[in-house]
């Protein structure tokens, strides 16, 4: 029999994935088309901003839009009935999108057509953090009724995403939510992270949020 | 949550290796895993028990190094590491900036096998 031996390995368990998370965005940028991951907690509000967003920029550009549920086409329902061209990735119980499937879900688009590609990843606040996407950027919400803390039980959601849009500030009178602590915790865990004040409600605050992405979007196009 | 694809890719990886090395059984796997990963000891080792049946894995005991949290602060680049739960309100001990980077602690690392 064999003698047992130490066998040195040295790989990283998610590298297949940033792998094709690299081939991703290499593609994206050959057929000019800039990909947002979208990402929050379940309720947070990501379907009703991404159609915000759609309002205030399809006059720009190709919008497309990703929506990942684990069982249900609702939301990709809703966006599709303002015209534009959603495709739904039911990921079958699993908790957040990894570049495999956002693969697949990219070659339901002929992508030379499009120019911004949104992704609404799985409502989540901690698998999704974990996965490159491909995403150019990945921007996450964070809605006032779930308070100022979650910087602190969430860090690595906050530390992976380029910009934070804090939604439903109509909340504001009525929860204890502190948006300068907030920014404060934010700014220790991720001091470039951009951040919004925004109500998809009331409208509040989307057209400064949807120039931040306009210049991005314009940006990676030139 | 995501333990299946993960162990599946941590399967995936020593399988591979122990095919290039010709081995026949392992008998553990050394991992290291960022202390912000909220995966336990105790699941990846029964879900790697679930998947690595029938294969020349199977048995294996995962042993978990959890690496540290580490943050850097922005201004004096001095590292400050810390432990998971104790990520609130931090400053620079050495410069008292709060801005800060994490620059470890959500890794998932094989780093190697015992095997024959």
């Amino acid at each position: 029999m064999d003698e047992v031996r130490l066998i040195e390995i040295k790989e990283d368990i998610l590298s297949d994935n940033k792998d094709l998370a690299a081939k991703i965005r290499e593609q994206l940028k050959n057929s000019h088309t800039y990909l947002l991951n979208l990402m929050a907690s379940p309720g947070a509000g990501k379907t009703s901003l991404i159609m915000k967003t759609i309002e205030q920029l399809r006059g720009h550009y190709r919008i497309g839009v990703i929506e990942a549920d684990i069982d249900s086409m609702v939301d990709a329902e809703k966006v599709a009935a303002m015209g534009v061209k959603a495709v739904q990735l039911r990921t079958g119980g699993f908790c957040h999108l990894d570049a495999a499937m956002v693969s697949t879900g990219l070659a339901a688009f002929d992508l030379n057509a499009f120019d911004l590609i949104i992704i609404e990843n799985v409502g989540n606040l901690v698998c999704p953090a974990e996965f490159d996407t491909g995403a150019i950027h990945n921007a996450m919400i964070l809605s006032v009724p779930e308070g100022d803390d979650k910087p602190l039980k969430y860090p690595l959601m906050f530390s992976v995403s380029n910009v934070l849009v804090v939604n439903k500030i109509d909340y504001m009178g009525l929860s204890d939510f502190n948006m300068a602590v907030l920014k404060e915790r934010v700014k220790r865990i991720n001091p470039a992270m951009a951040i919004f004040e925004v109500s998809s409600k009331t409208g509040e605050g989307i057209k400064a949020w949807a120039d931040w992405l306009d210049t991005q979007v314009s940006a990676f196009l030139k | 949550m995501h333990e299946l694809p993960v162990i599946q890719s941590i399967l995936d990886v020593v399988l591979n290796h122990a095919q290039m090395n010709q081995v026949s059984k392992v008998h553990s796997i050394a991992l290291a895993i960022g202390e912000l990963s909220d995966l336990q000891d105790e699941w990846l080792q029964r879900y790697f028990d679930y998947i690595s049946e029938g294969t020349l894995a199977e048995g294996a005991r995962l042993v978990i190094e959890r690496t540290p949290v580490v943050l850097k602060c922005a201004s004096c680049a001095k590292e400050i590491p810390m432990k998971a739960g104790e990520m609130k309100d931090i400053v620079c001990p050495e410069c008292g900036n709060k801005e800060l980077t994490l620059i470890s602690g959500r890794e998932y690392f094989i780093k190697s096998m015992e095997a024959q």
